[in-house]
């Protein structure tokens, strides 16, 4: 047992201590906090990820010293260790582009509760990521949904109030449904532990007459995880919330909190439930028709938005439906594909959010496409990480989008159900027209000519200065990492088979 | 068509914004805010095309809207009913079920030394989990601070803050001599029964979440009997603040420890005491109360956040 075995254990219980921590430092010590044990927190999980990749194997830790069935575990491998460090880099690039918004959209006295929910909802991500049992999920799932309504709210305007009301609302159903879901598998099974809940189903399964039950509790499960990531029917808490928060919220909430949701579903399909006992279940279809539907209606939307930020945010929608495609295709490949579309749109969608408001800057703090106008002009950097996000929307070659439309594509293939092979074709290509489409046009806006060319706050072009560094620097790590995944896509999705190797 | 398109590309208007986006203007009050809100709907309301318009589609989304809930609301009904009916029956032999249960019964008293089952279960043998929902009630607490905590963006206008002024001193019963003797009498006795649930956890029915509950309503009812007044001289927002702070710090690296020593096979030297005597059951009677404290200070923060907008006096 060697030391980094440790490692996710201290990530959460560390998180947990710094969202009471901040509470009682002032605002600008809390932030500077959390940059620092965040950054900790990256080279702990990169500890684990190399470990995880040298050894080979992943390795279950027990919280306390009862054994499996009876205490709390959790469990690292690659996926795990992966999806951590996704989730911790995209939360402080988050932080440092958002902070001088953040100062702007909220009231002094209070920023420093706006870390400490940050803090909270880290240590919900790591626990998501890192549990090994669906009540442990639970739980922090609660933790997330409370701090992802508050770090929503904060911003105090009217838009965010009605917007964070009905995504409560939206999230509480969804809350209620998954628990009701997870009650009912519990007492078929008799487990809460993932493993010994998947021999248990397995041996539950093997009776014919039990299929209905098992597939209405995974149903029910899956549709209070689906409202909460904002599945096809479910998706129209989207545009506001995501439109109307403070920028680092925007991006956390679009790129990491509905991501955990759906890697959530991940472990308890694979893991809980088991592959085999899912097939047997309806769900898989209906997970494909949906993911289909909303790759399509989520990007027609988005063509009918008035502000940048609610386009974006229907694109999202869009981008949730490629992925409950890909696991609806009930290939590994199909979730291979998944999974990589989480890492992707994460980056993309994060710099999308955070560049948005920039662009909003020096245009008289309007997102409304009519003052847009030439805005990319003005501010140039805002334009090239915004022109880099929308590529790898659309699936440009070298971008990450085109690299999971590509695995999309494959993962189809290698099913050989030809309706299924027809149906994703048609669907990307759909979808990608719709997302050029907007995407295009809005890049056309941006950077046709001003009206009002001098009108720019800033000095110099490129406006780097001391207040837009943090800004700078992670606009060039998001878009660095977006290439990177566009040209090296072999190498996270090698480490993302390995990771669903480890898994079963 | 060519009309549409230069529609769609040059951008249309929310009706919504002007409305909601007046509230984003920092250099006005919010009684001009409220004015200019209030002429801003009027007008929108009076057009003679959107009553037209808006009363078509309003009603048209109601009856949908009540179709559609009635609809899901007994079909999810339906769904439920059927799917317990699917159920192992209630009682019944399952093999699979009592693996987990029947050692958390059998053997819960000797290996976590305390006689209340649930207690050793929720704070020894799944631990994890409760840590995190100790931390969901501060969360909770967090999210209603950010809510209604008074500062500059939130604050009430002088009319409402009159208002409210007058409607809470007509309910308030700290003036009232019968309401003040009885409190003097009763409220020692809550405070000492919560203290009692909340070290009993371990050996009754009881422990942090339910004994701190108890501790937070005898709070909350000094405050009404006596007032704000007396309550914020002890307790202020820096003591709720210290007292939450030290409780989930001291949680945290309690179960963290024990985890720890747990995982890596150590031994964590924490005594497990004699049953059913106070210091018992290892680390349930210091975690109890530190729960308690927050449950305690939750509860209280969360009346005073909503009778007034703070905790501990006016910022």
């Amino acid at each position: 047992m060697s030391v980094i075995w440790n490692f996710p254990l201290f990530t959460v219980v560390l998180s947990l201590f710094s969202g009471v921590l901040c509470m009682m430092l002032p605002a600008r010590r809390a932030r500077n906090y959390t940059i620092a044990y965040e950054s900790v927190l990256i080279v702990m999980v990169s500890c684990v990820l190399g470990y995880t990749i040298r050894t080979g194997k992943a390795f279950t830790y027990p919280m306390g010293e009862f054994p499996a069935p009876w205490g709390n575990e959790i469990r690292a491998g690659v996926l795990e260790a992966l999806i951590a460090l996704l989730f911790l880099i995209v939360l402080l690039c988050s932080v440092l582009a958002g902070y001088r918004f953040l100062r702007k959209d909220i009231d002094e006295s209070k920023q420093n509760l706006y870390f400490s929910l940050l803090n909270l909802m880290t240590a919900a991500l790591m626990a998501m990521a890192w549990t090994n049992d669906v009540f442990t999920g639970y739980v922090f799932l609660e933790i997330l949904t409370l701090t992802s309504c508050g770090i929503l709210i904060v911003r105090e305007i009217g838009r965010t109030t009605l917007a964070a009301v009905r995504y409560m609302i939206m999230n509480l159903v969804g809350s209620g449904l998954f628990l009701l879901g997870l009650v009912l598998l519990y007492d078929i099974s008799g487990h809460l532990l993932m493993v010994p809940m998947r021999e248990s189903l397995a041996r539950v399964a093997a009776d014919p007459s039990s299929i209905p039950v098992l597939s209405l509790s995974v149903g029910i499960l899956t549709i209070g995880l689906g409202i909460k990531s904002g599945m096809f029917p479910f998706h129209f808490w989207m545009p506001d919330t995501y439109g109307w928060a403070t920028p680092t919220s925007a991006s956390v909430l679009s790129s990491l909190v509905s991501k955990a949701y759906l890697f959530l579903l991940f472990k308890i399909y694979l893991r809980a439930i088991g592959i085999d006992v899912l097939r047997q279940t309806p769900i898989l279809k209906i997970l494909f028709i949906l993911g289909i539907c909303g790759m399509v209606i989520g990007s027609v939307s988005a063509m009918r938005a008035s502000t940048i930020n609610q386009m974006v945010a229907f694109s999202s929608a869009a981008q949730i439906g490629y992925i409950y495609m890909g696991i609806g295709l009930g290939t590994f490949a199909g979730f291979n594909a998944a999974l990589f579309q989480i890492f992707a749109h994460a980056a993309t969608k994060s710099l999308l959010f955070l560049t948005t408001p920039c662009l909003a800057e020096v245009s008289g703090d309007s997102l409304k496409f009519r003052e847009l106008q030439g805005s990319a002009r003005k501010d140039n950097l805002a334009g090239f990480f915004f022109t880099a996000g929308s590529l790898s929307m659309i699936g440009i070659p070298i971008f990450a989008g085109f690299a999971a439309k590509l695995m999309f594509g494959q993962a189809a293939i290698m099913t050989s159900a030809p309706y299924k092979i027809l149906l994703v074709m048609i669907a990307l290509a759909v979808s990608s027209v719709l997302n050029a489409m907007y995407f295009i046009r809005t890049l056309i806006r941006i950077y046709s000519d001003p009206a009002d060319a001098s009108k720019s706050p800033w000095k110099n072009r490129y406006h780097v200065d001391k207040s837009r560094v943090g800004y700078i620097a992670a606009g060039l790590i998001l878009t660095a990492g977006n290439i990177f995944l566009g040209m090296f896509s072999w190498v996270v999705s090698d480490l993302i088979y390995r990771g669903l190797g480890m898994f079963l | 068509m060519k009309e549409r398109f230069l529609t769609w590309l040059y951008g249309d208007q929310d009706v919504m914004d002007e409305i909601l986006d007046s509230f984003n203007k920092p250099d006005m009050t919010h009684s001009e805010l409220k004015k200019i809100t209030r002429a801003a709907e009027e007008e929108y309301d009076n057009r003679p095309e959107v009553l037209e318009t808006i009363g078509r589609e309003r009603a048209a989304f109601r009856k949908m809207y009540l179709a559609v809930a009635f609809i899901s609301c007994i079909a999810l009904t339906l769904v439920l009913l059927y799917t317990i009916s699917l159920l192992p029956r209630y009682g019944a032999e399952n093999p699979q079920t009592i693996e987990v249960v029947s050692r958390y019964v059998e053997d819960g008293l000797d290996e976590t030394g305390a006689v209340n089952i649930v207690s050793g279960m929720i704070l020894d043998y799944r631990a994890f989990d409760t840590l995190g929902e100790s931390h969901v009630l501060f969360t909770a607490l967090v999210c209603v601070m950010i809510l209604l905590r008074i500062d500059n963006k939130n604050q009430r206008s002088d009319y409402e803050d009159y208002y409210t002024v007058r409607t809470d001193s007509y309910f308030d019963l700290s003036s009232d001599p019968v309401l003040r003797l009885v409190c003097a009498v009763i409220i020692p006795c809550i405070l000492l029964y919560g203290i009692y649930i909340l070290l009993n956890g371990q050996n009754s029915p009881g422990g942090g979440f339910s004994g701190g509950a108890v501790l937070g309503a005898g709070m909350i009812l000094f405050s009404a009997a006596f007032g704000f007044d007396k309550a914020d001289q002890f307790f202020t927002l820096k003591v709720s603040n210290i007292i939450t702070f030290v409780s989930l710090a001291f949680y945290s690296f309690a179960k963290g420890y024990v985890f720890f020593m747990g995982a890596n096979g150590l031994e964590n030297h924490i005594p497990k005491g004699t049953p059913g005597a106070i210091f018992s059951g290892g680390m349930i009677l210091p975690l109890d109360i530190a729960v308690g404290c927050v449950v305690g200070c939750t509860m209280f923060g969360f009346y005073s956040l909503f009778r007034r907008g703070s905790i501990g006096g006016r910022l």
